[in-house]
């Protein structure tokens, strides 16, 4: 059996998942430095199953060698790839990341005493693993009732890595459990409802048999509105700011960057391949609108902020607003959206994980993360205010970056569909978003006097993960006809088509 | 090697990789820097003169990169193209040797030089882009490396400029990129074609490409300056005098003054815009800010405001040029791009140097300046007479294209337009030139900074010396070969007889 032949995609959701169970053994003295060094490990098991996309085509594995309806199955085309090439990117450069985060600093105590940072220390990495774990089973599940499973995992996982922060961070961990829980369970009914109607829990014959009927648009509302609550759109907005800017800085990368990405990844596969025969324009046109709303107050809230890491948090809420316009443009007829969306989805996740990671070290630094105090820190620290700016650009959509090329792809959509309340709110988001970098970044180049003592050294990779990260949201400008080859592997926006989606 | 892919990139990112080396220098290594500023300035130059030959010849340099299916990056080497990069690269050597004396002993030096390094590979880049998105590509870029330099200071006042450069320039960016966007959603992608690629489109699409004219031309005259789009331009006269220069002269306003050119030649073509009656809104434009900006000019004792105003005017005689549309105003027109640069770094040089080495800024303090600084003035009286169209200097020679050009086409009223600016231009310059030369020194200069026998720091000196030699020679010297003159009437005959 050649290296190509192997089942990737199960090595891809085993490996971290046995990593996290080792690290949990380990224990205190070693569990942190294996976790550390799974990083690597499980991203390289996973570039292997993008090669295995991208030399062979879109792979399919059934568990034990059953298959649907009774086995459960692995799909990975090219979208699950890119989402996957995505997550390991992240995930590894922000575990170079956590590793010196959790590092007892010289010389200062923050959050209580050393006993408790190994203790966090000692948690924090099969839980990493295991979210990770969680992440890739999402992406690579073609079984309802399976992403059920992943979807739990990943928001208990999520829950307890935003409450290891302690203090403020336990309150806004269990409002963000109440709504993981609640999100899922709206998903499990459409889930049953599904099943009771046609027996079958596989993605594809789902779609193959699903025609529209009560029970079909119960599911289908059911589903999104749970997914929604996940992925934070406006008005389910609530509990993110709190629980994104709350948590150690590593994890409010993640979740920003994938997390939320994940339950929107599976509504669009929902979309696509189950509720594809639904004719679901007005709700299309709904999602649009929460979106644009999304945009506009997400980021007018960002720019009252007073603290950084709430600054970022609120742009998320107004950055996942982009994701949503894309449902009515492709229902209007501009199928293309989609790569935008989803182009959209990588970029802002390199960029925003850059900024989270930002504001962390940029908290270290100074002890605190009051906007109006950062005189002069870009002094002491360029390479994070330089990597602050760069994944700024991508946020704002300018070129060369991520965001521009997705920006330039959902503003033709909107265009070609004659959208223009769409294209209005897009490019207007891209100047709001431009407001709230640059009032964070002006203040790096104020030449009054760092007024915050220095809080001892920070680690050399507090400084160069997030310079990575935002380099790749830029780079993502200049090499845009690659990851948009690779998420076309296997035709996953097929059922996309004017066809199914105009009446 | 593929000399005819690569030069083009080459020649943009001989400016780029110096500017990010320079970031990593710690601030202390200014040998390095300096080298490494002059050595990317030089190769440049180098460069360029390559390409120079080769366009002249006709011979083609393209660098095409696929940025999205069906959007390439293009960086073409045509005639126009060669006209503006070459005045960015000769200039920003220039303005580099300028700024390494006026920041000696500043702070942040590497970071000004680094983002001062990305703006100029911007303007090359946008001197050469081959088609709108590429053009937009550098466009943006340059708007976010000048925001440094705009606040380079960091004083309150600087950032306050700073703003409201971003949130001109960034609206106006978001209008180019719907325009451009929305152009390409009628059309599908294309490339600048010398004479206008639009015209199979003007009957079915008149009134959307009218539309959409107004919106690139919006999101243009932003950076150029146009009337009621100008407010940021004075106000970022806070920043450091290279850095004016590089806004007033090398990059920004020409920026915007070279995408107009673009977009009304190489976009919609002479042609088109005639048929959809644009030419005579964007002329009235063009007259209307010229007279404007003159008027404010007259009004301002800051000198350095009062050079803003002036640039507010003079740089939409470029756009004035492009808007008669015969051929005689064209070369008036362009050939400007290159005569309101010489001037106008000349002019910001020389109230740098006044600035640095006497502390004086303001026009009422400069009674008698000339007894103290007489190169760095009469360097600023030569650029000033020929901002005037005294003949037989640079701004003469452009004056009398556009003049000639109007009457060609018929316009006759754009020589009352510009007799009415020429009289403005005087009246706001030689009170200066007045005060200067023949008014006695009202007292001890505020400061006094005197190094060796020269009357400044010869890196502060030189190069508007050099500049106001350059601006008599491009007019005395406007029919030799290789004159900036001569090259436009190839562009031009390039142009209208294909």
């Amino acid at each position: 059996m050649t290296l190509t032949q192997l089942p990737w995609a199960v090595w891809c959701i085993m490996a971290p998942l046995l990593l996290a169970a080792a690290c949990f053994v380990l224990g205190k003295r070693w569990g942190p430095l294996a976790g550390w060094l799974s990083a690597p490990l499980v991203a390289g098991v996973s570039s292997m199953l993008v090669w295995q996309v991208i030399e062979h085509g879109p792979q399919r594995y059934e568990l034990g060698g059953w298959g649907a309806p009774l086995g459960i199955a692995l799909r990975a085309d090219g979208l699950s790839a890119l989402m996957i090439a995505m997550t390991s990117a992240i995930v590894l450069i922000v575990s170079f990341y956590a590793h010196s985060y959790f590092q007892p600093a010289h010389g200062l105590t923050r959050h209580g005493d050393a006993d408790d940072l190994a203790h966090r220390r000692q948690y924090f990495w099969p839980l990493w693993l295991l979210m990770w774990a969680s992440m890739h089973a999402l992406f690579l599940s073609n079984d309802l009732f399976n992403i059920y499973v992943t979807l739990e995992i990943l928001g208990i996982s999520s829950v307890a890595l935003v409450s290891l922060a302690g203090g403020v961070a336990l309150t806004a961990g269990m409002r963000y459990l109440f709504v993981t829980l609640t999100g899922s369970l709206f998903y499990l009914l459409g889930v049953a409802l599904l099943y009771s109607a046609f027996g079958v829990l596989d993605l594809d014959l789902l779609g193959a048999r699903v025609e529209a009927g009560p029970v079909v648009w119960a599911a289908f509302a059911l589903m999104t509105v749970g997914l929604l609550l996940k992925t934070a759109l406006f008005p389910l907005h609530f509990w993110l700011p709190s629980a994104h800017a709350n948590a150690p800085a590593p994890v409010s990368a993640l979740l920003s960057a994938l997390v939320v990405k994940a339950s929107f990844f599976l509504l669009v596969r929902l979309w696509l391949v189950v509720f594809g025969p639904l004719d679901a324009l007005e709700w299309a046109r709904l999602l649009g609108m929460l979106g644009s709303v999304a945009i506009i107050w997400g980021s007018i809230q960002a720019l009252r902020q007073v603290r950084l890491k709430l600054l970022v948090a609120y742009s998320t809420v107004a950055q996942i607003g982009y994701l949503f316009v894309v449902f009515p443009l492709v229902a209007m007829g501009a199928p293309s959206a989609w790569p935008g969306g989803i182009y959209f989805v990588v970029s802002h996740a390199f960029a925003k994980a850059a900024m989270f990671l930002c504001a962390g070290t940029i908290a270290r630094a100074l002890g605190h993360d009051r906007i109006d105090m950062f005189h002069g820190v870009g002094k002491r620290h360029p390479v994070v205010i330089f990597a602050f700016g760069l994944a700024g650009i991508s946020l704002m959509g300018l070129p060369p970056s991520g965001g521009y090329i997705a920006k330039w792809m959902l503003l033709s959509a909107a265009i070609e569909t004659e959208q223009w309340v769409f294209m209005v709110v897009i490019h207007a988001g891209g100047l709001l978003a431009a407001a709230y970098v640059f009032r964070v970044l002006q203040h790096a180049f104020s030449s009054l006097p760092c007024v915050s003592p220095a809080q001892g050294e920070v680690p050399r990779a507090m400084e160069l993960a997030p310079f990575v990260l935002a380099v790749i949201a830029i780079l993502l400008g200049l090499a845009a006809p690659y990851p948009l080859m690779l998420m076309e592997i296997g035709d996953p926006f097929a059922l996309a088509t004017p066809a199914q989606g105009q009446p | 090697m593929n000399w005819g892919f690569w030069l083009p990139l080459m020649v943009v990112m001989s400016s780029m990789i110096p500017g990010l080396l320079i970031f990593l220098l710690p601030e202390e290594r200014a040998v390095t820097r300096t080298l490494l500023n002059l050595g990317g300035a030089l190769l440049k130059l180098a460069l360029i003169a390559v390409m120079l030959w080769g366009v002249y010849y006709d011979r083609g340099y393209e660098t095409r990169i696929t940025l999205l299916p069906g959007f390439d990056l293009v960086m073409h080497a045509s005639a126009l193209a060669m006209f503006f990069v070459v005045l960015s690269g000769l200039l920003w050597l220039l303005t580099t040797i300028y700024a390494i004396g006026y920041l000696e002993g500043g702070q942040n030096k590497s970071r000004f030089f680094g983002f001062f390094s990305i703006c100029v590979s911007a303007t090359t880049g946008i001197a050469l882009a081959g088609n709108l998105f590429s053009f937009v590509v550098f466009y943006e870029l340059l708007t976010l490396a000048t925001y440094p330099l705009v606040v380079h200071r960091g004083t309150p006042e600087s950032l306050k400029a700073g703003r409201v450069y971003l949130a001109y320039t960034l609206a106006g960016g978001a209008m180019l990129m719907l325009g451009v966007i929305w152009l390409h959603s009628l059309v599908g992608p294309f490339d600048f074609v010398e004479g206008g690629a639009l015209a199979p489109y003007q009957a079915e699409h008149a009134q959307l490409l009218t539309v959409i004219f107004f919106l690139l031309i919006a999101g243009l005259g932003v950076k150029a300056s146009l009337v009621p789009l100008h407010g940021w331009l004075p106000l970022a006269m806070v920043a450091p005098a290279p850095v004016s220069a590089l806004l007033h002269a090398v990059a920004v306003v020409k920026a915007g003054a070279f995408g107009i050119v673009r977009v009304v030649y190489d976009v919609y073509g002479v042609r088109v815009v005639e048929v959809l009656g644009l030419d005579e809104i964007l002329a009235g434009l063009a007259a209307l800010t010229i007279l404007y900006g003159s008027v404010l000019a007259l009004h301002q004792d800051n000198l350095k405001r009062r050079l803003a105003y002036s640039t507010v005017s003079q740089v939409s005689y470029i756009v004035l040029g492009v808007a008669i549309a015969g051929p005689l105003a064209t070369i008036g027109g362009i050939v400007h791009l290159v005569h309101q640069g010489l001037m106008k770094i000349t002019l910001f040089f020389c109230a740098g140097n006044l600035g640095e080495t006497i502390g004086v800024h303001r026009i009422s303090a400069m009674n008698g300046v000339g007894r103290r600084m007489p190169l760095t003035m009469a360097a600023f009286t030569i650029a000033a007479l020929a901002m005037i169209g005294i003949p037989p200097l640079a701004g003469f020679v452009s004056k009398w294209y556009l003049g000639v050009g109007a009457l060609e086409v018929g316009e006759n009223w754009v020589i009352a337009v510009l007799v009415a600016s020429s009289l403005l231009n005087a009246a706001y310059f030689l009170p200066i030139i007045n005060a200067a030369w023949f008014n006695p020194p009202d007292g001890p200069w505020p400061k006094d900074v005197r190094r060796g026998r020269l009357e400044t720091m010869p890196t502060l000196l030189w190069p508007p010396v050099i500049t106001a030699c350059a601006v008599v020679l491009a007019g005395v010297l406007a029919n030799m070969p290789f004159s900036p003159l001569d090259w436009v009437k190839l562009i031009a005959n390039r142009l209208y007889l294909p």
